[in-house]
């Protein structure tokens, strides 16, 4: 007994052996009584969810796994499709993503001749280039030079055509900059500003014009053109929303500025604009665009609908974008307008050097999302006629090779879109984390 | 920041005069053609047999030949056309405002879109008529039969309007189902969602040539209106509506008196008949007098063929869509092709 | 010092217009004007240019011509014989049918994406995450499309409800029949019909039928029932607070309000529900909610509703968690906490982007055109336009309607925004 008990300690004197975790604390199963079964409803909600997920595969992937690549028709893929013994009644039983290998290019650059593809693509590039210094604090500054060049570069890749055209138009810019830069010690900022916007006016009028022709007359450097009636496909949609929420920038800031504007009849035109444009849907200004701008412009002028289709977006989407910077400028702080008052600057003076700055940073993931919207929005085009995605499914749809496809290009479209769109939606939000905690 | 604001302000600027640069041209719609080097032409968005782009991107199709052949005929160049897709809804805003120089895009010749509309048609390139298609099973043999039945349609022509005399006239009542394009209303048709499908005959046939089970399906006999598809172009240039009329005709004519793309190179030098002399520019001033090249109809049938090769090359019983000649055929055969003549 | 000599009074110079800030602002203004206003006579003159050019006029009596084409949808008297205006209304009413109808869904289905998401479940927050990603970043057309052929495609068409051994059979006991050209569902008829009934020559028996009057009656009724209801809960509410005891049986006061007399006005006009039956092609007789509707819908609350789960979601995370914290403190139970305290804090961030949304919805309302949908869009801006050529007033006409109506909508959000604003300095 005693020796029993000099043996026996109350204390344990060396550790036991370490033991699994019972199985419902640990692993997989852990997992899923604490995320899939936590009480009686969330069972239910589990279960239901797999039956669905269940129903929607056991419905898509054999349709899409067992696809035909390989064929040059519909009516060849269905004559593989027979030969593997899947027929079935209704409609095809398998789905023909050849149609993909042989439109792709059509889906994505449109009518543009295939041996100048490295030009859209080489645009993109220098596009997202140009946009990387706006989008990213870490890239150098000196790449703001790429930025302002590259709308007439891109411009200029995609029509193809002479060169002077886009150099003419930016020299303007040029004049308009040394005339506000030179003149304003001269004759006074307000005169200055006045004349550095209508002198490059009066110039891309009158005079930029004929010094292109006559320069691409005499030094004929350019490449070959494009005209915008080969624009279709992804290609298309981008451009117009590309070209779209950049042109409507200016006239976007211009907006919300004359909105939070104290003169009684700027601030109303801002108000009656801007409305006018939210109101209505952007199907009924792109009709307006195609059926309505030549009532509205002098006789005899004409220019083709992508470009009219353009204009008609910009003035779109400037509405909505001067919402988003209204929005950036009602969230700065009211001190910053107190401060820049304080110190003795003017309204454009603080507007330039203090407000805006801050204003159009934070209002970036709103652009983002305008952007987001607006390409997404580029597929109503169709119906005034031009061949975005959905335009030349139908094109492709028309062909008697390819007529009675009708998942399958739908399914490609739809991809590519969300690719592209959630891949920025994604980046609006890493920007708007990375700006919340800038300002806590 | 305010750089993203500079190169926006510089873009806008770049469009408008990007847009400047257009500008300047002749003053008749002949003298931009040939100024421009190019025809634009206005076609469907998508219309099997008609207008199409195959896989290289080129258009194709019977209406496309058209707009080649009054390309051929004006710049000497088949290739020389831009062609733009315009939808029910746009045509004819694209044709009046200066978009498109003509529209060889199945349009209904009807008085208000000839008067009312100021268009001027330039003739007719296919005889068409409203028809339905029904399946098999339905076990319907008639139009007549058709009361209360469901009816897909597409939106933006003429057949609404005579889907709605049709039924009215015979005291019949229907559902209409209006759809957009043709590729949806093939699906809902396939799907069932509709009883019946109607549109222009060619367009029942060619789509039924498409379908998995093409003896599933019937098109009834009944024809429920006049449909003459022509090319059309804006009133009062009436120089180049004599261009585009008098190239259709030639194609017309080239049929009737044996021309083909295969042997215009030479019977216009060999032929004793003096009309194709004429059609061909051996002999006579016909082309000056439309102020074109003297080989002008010879380059049009030498780039398309004549009417028939066009038509059997896009839209005849050899292709797919396998339409029979029926009132297109030359009046000498039957038909209602009837070429003024070339003199 | 004492002496004090008036400011010099200098006369008003030219000079000040542009330099004096007092001035500024009214020159700016003006110039302004005077610039926008040549604007406009330019455009107006252009388009009175343009017009005389191609012989047109500008006039709105297309209105009371024949319009010649029918409208499947109608919720008022049209046929083929009416006019364009009155086309014009069947489409209008068209469109505000599917708006309201997507606003409602939307919202309930955007509550319930909104708060899924924010689930413990992983699958289910998963799922919710793939749906409001796939319908943010794929455009609406290609959903409306999408659903449409999936509707068609997936639902019996009439022809399988025929015969002994059909494919499809009705449900809910042979009263509601879905089929791919839409669903039939029961209507409401009346033996003693306020539009007064036909009597069946045969047999002597009175038709049940349906007048508008019926109708508007039993609306008018069921709303006032819901207005007394309301009345008597405010009635028992003060009670309680008065003295603590709340009526007893308000409740069932309160639903007898509502039933009782709609159930008196059914009975007096002699209500029976006229069961959907397959005849010829088609069902006949009952209500038929169309495809091309359903399909809009459907797409249009999906997609908005995506939008609102992400509001909604937003306005939950933004409710602080220390105000559950201190609702808890108080010893509030969990349902009053969401009811008075976080609720009413986050539909203060929710309801300005909801409404927005609705307003989208409604503009969004117009790709009705992909399914053929017959909105006001496709009737005033589409068919009637395509016949008449008169695409000038069309569009007008269409853009007044859009602007008139979301005009209304966003004042009703300004007036809510301004009712519940927080105070500042």
């Amino acid at each position: 007994m005693s020796e029993i008990h000099a043996e026996t300690a109350y204390v344990r004197t060396e550790m036991l052996p370490e033991q699994a975790p019972p199985i419902t604390a640990a692993g997989p199963v852990k997992w899923m009584r604490e995320n899939l079964f936590s009480s009686p409803l969330n069972a239910i909600l589990t279960v239901l969810s797999i039956i669905v997920i269940y129903y929607v595969l056991q419905g898509i992937l054999p349709w899409m796994v067992n696809g035909i690549w390989n064929a040059d028709s519909l009516s060849e893929c269905r004559e593989i499709r027979d030969a593997r013994g899947g027929s079935s009644e209704h409609g095809h039983g398998v789905a023909c993503w050849a149609v993909l290998g042989d439109r792709w290019h059509q889906l994505t650059f449109g009518f543009y001749p295939s041996d100048l593809y490295w030009r859209p693509i080489l645009a993109l590039a220098l596009f997202l280039a140009a946009l990387a210094p706006v989008l990213f604090d870490t890239v150098p500054r000196k790449m703001f030079i790429l930025t302002a060049a590259a709308p007439f570069i891109c411009a200029w890749l995609l029509w193809g055509g002479t060169i002077w055209g886009p150099l003419m138009i930016a020299v303007g810019f040029v004049i308009g900059w040394a005339i506000f830069k030179f003149g304003a010690p001269a004759i006074g900022a307000l005169s200055a500003t006045i004349a550095a916007i209508l002198i490059p006016i009066l110039y891309w009028l009158f005079i930029a014009g004929p010094i292109a022709g006559a320069l691409s007359g005499a030094i004929p450097i350019g490449i070959e053109a494009v005209p915008s009636d080969d624009f279709g496909g992804f290609l298309l949609a981008f451009v117009i929303g590309a070209s779209g929420i950049i042109l409507s920038m200016p006239l976007g800031i211009v907006l919300a500025l004359g909105r939070q504007s104290d003169l009684f009849i700027i601030n109303k035109f801002s108000v009656i604009f801007i409305e006018v444009i939210r109101g209505v849907p952007l199907i009924v200004w792109l009709f307006t665009a195609s059926l309505l701008l030549n009532y509205f412009l002098p006789p005899g002028t004409n220019f083709d609908l992508m470009l009219r289709v353009i204009i008609m977006v910009t003035l779109f989407s400037s509405a909505y974008i001067a919402e988003v910077i209204r929005g950036g400028l009602a969230a700065l702080p009211r001190g910053q307008y107190e401060g820049a008052d304080s110190l003795g600057l003017n309204y454009w003076q603080s507007m330039q050097l203090i407000i805006l700055p801050q204003a159009l940073k934070i209002s970036i993931p709103g652009i983002v999302s305008s952007f987001i919207g607006l390409f997404k929005d580029t597929v109503l085009v169709v119906f005034v006629g031009l061949s975005d995605p959905i335009g030349f499914s139908n094109l492709i749809r028309a062909t008697t090779d390819w007529n009675g496809i009708y998942w399958e290009l739908f399914i490609f479209i739809g991809l590519c879109f969300f690719i592209c769109c959630y891949g920025m939606s994604r980046y609006s939000q890493y920007l708007e984390r990375k700006l919340r905690t800038d300002h806590r | 920041m305010k750089k993203s604001v500079l190169l926006g302000t510089l873009a806008v600027a770049g469009v408008a005069s990007g847009a400047a640069f257009a500008d300047g041209h002749g003053d008749t719609t002949l003298g931009q053609i040939q100024e421009r080097g190019s025809l634009n032409c206005g076609v469907t968005t998508g219309l099997t047999g008609f207008a199409a782009p195959n896989a290289e991107g080129e258009w194709e199709g019977f209406d496309v030949g058209v707009c080649r052949a009054v390309a051929a005929a004006v710049l000497g160049d088949p290739t020389a056309v831009e062609f733009v897709p315009t939808t029910g809804q746009t045509r004819f805003t694209a044709l009046a405002s200066g978009e498109v120089d003509m529209l060889a895009r199945n349009t209904t010749w009807t008085f208000s879109r000839d008067v009312d509309l100021a268009f001027e048609f330039t003739g007719v390139n296919y005889y068409d008529g409203q028809g339905f298609m029904v399946p098999r099973e339905l076990g319907v043999s008639s139009a007549l039969e058709l009361d209360g039945a469901t009816v897909c349609i597409q939106t933006g022509t003429t057949t609404e309007l005579n889907l709605a005399d049709f039924f009215s006239s015979n005291n019949m009542s229907y559902e209409p189902v209006p759809i957009e394009t043709n590729a949806e209303a093939q699906q809902q048709y396939l799907a069932g969602a509709c009883d019946v499908y109607t549109t222009d005959a060619s367009g029942l046939a060619a789509t039924r040539a498409t379908f998995e089970d093409p003896s599933a399906h019937v098109v009834l006999p009944e024809i429920v209106s006049k449909e003459p598809l022509g090319p059309l172009v804006r009133h009062g240039d009436h120089e180049w509506g004599d261009i585009v009329r008098w190239t259709l005709n030639a194609l017309i004519t080239a049929e009737e008196l044996g021309v083909t793309s295969a042997n215009v190179g030479e019977i216009g030098g060999t032929t004793e008949n003096p009309e194709i002399r004429r059609l061909l520019g051996t002999e006579g001033e016909l082309g000056a007098m439309l102020g074109l090249e003297a080989d002008w109809a010879a380059n049009a049938i030498a780039a398309v063929g004549n009417y028939g090769e066009l038509f059997e090359g896009n839209i005849g019983e050899s292709t797919p869509i396998g339409l029979a000649r029926g009132l297109n055929a030359q009046w000498t055969d039957g038909g209602l092709l009837y070429s003024p003549p070339f003199r | 010092m004492a002496t004090m000599t008036d400011p010099p009074v200098e006369g008003f110079r030219l000079s000040q217009l542009i330099y004096d800030t007092r001035y500024r602002s009214m020159t700016i203004q003006v110039v302004a004007f005077v610039l926008i206003m040549l604007g406009l006579v330019w455009l107006a003159n252009n388009v009175v240019t343009n017009l005389q050019a191609l012989g047109k006029d500008f006039d709105f009596g297309f209105l009371g011509n024949r319009a010649g084409y029918d409208i499947n949808q109608r919720l008022v008297e049209y046929s083929n014989d009416s006019t364009h205006g009155r086309a014009a209304i069947v489409g209008i009413l068209n469109t505000l049918l599917v708006a309201v109808l997507g606003c409602i869904t939307a919202t309930v289905l955007g509550v319930f994406a909104g708060v899924l998401r924010l689930s413990k479940n992983w699958i289910v927050s998963r799922l919710m995450s793939v749906y409001v990603e796939g319908f943010r970043n794929i455009p609406l057309l290609l959903w409306i499309l999408v659903i449409f052929a999936v509707m068609t495609e997936g639902t019996p068409q009439p022809r399988d409800f025929r015969g002994e051994d059909a494919e499809a059979s009705m449900i809910l006991g042979d009263s509601v029949a879905i089929t791919n050209r839409g669903i039939y569902i029961p209507n409401l008829v009346f033996n003693r019909s306020l539009g007064g009934n036909e009597v069946d020559a045969d047999t002597g028996a009175v038709i049940a039928s349906q007048s508008a009057g019926d109708i508007i009656l039993l609306l008018a009724v069921i709303i006032a029932g819901f207005l007394a209801s309301g009345f008597i809960g405010r009635r028992a509410t003060a009670i309680q607070e008065k003295t603590g005891v709340r009526p007893p049986g308000t409740f069932w006061m309160r639903l007898g309000a509502v039933v009782v007399p709609a159930l008196i006005v059914l009975v007096a006009l002699g209500a029976t529900l006229e069961y959907p039956e397959l005849r010829g092609f088609n069902f006949a007789d009952g209500i038929h909610l169309r495809n091309s509707l359903i399909a809009l819908w459907f797409a249009l609350s999906l997609y908005t509703g995506a939008f609102i789960a992400e509001i909604v979601r937003a306005g939950i995370m933004a409710v602080s968690k220390g105000q559950t914290e201190a609702a808890f403190a108080l010893g509030m139970r969990p349902s009053w906490t969401m009811n008075l305290v976080i609720l009413p804090q986050a539909l203060r961030v929710i309801i300005p982007p909801l409404i927005s949304q609705f307003l989208n919805l409604t503009k969004n309302s117009s790709l009705a055109i992909a399914v053929g949908y017959m909105d006001v869009r496709s009737t005033l801006g589409g068919i009637t336009i395509n016949q008449t050529g008169r695409e000038l007033e069309g569009m007008l006409l269409l853009g007044l309607f859009y602007l008139i109506t979301s005009l209304i909508i966003s004042g009703a959000m300004n007036i809510y925004n301004n009712s519940v604003k927080l105070q500042e300095r």
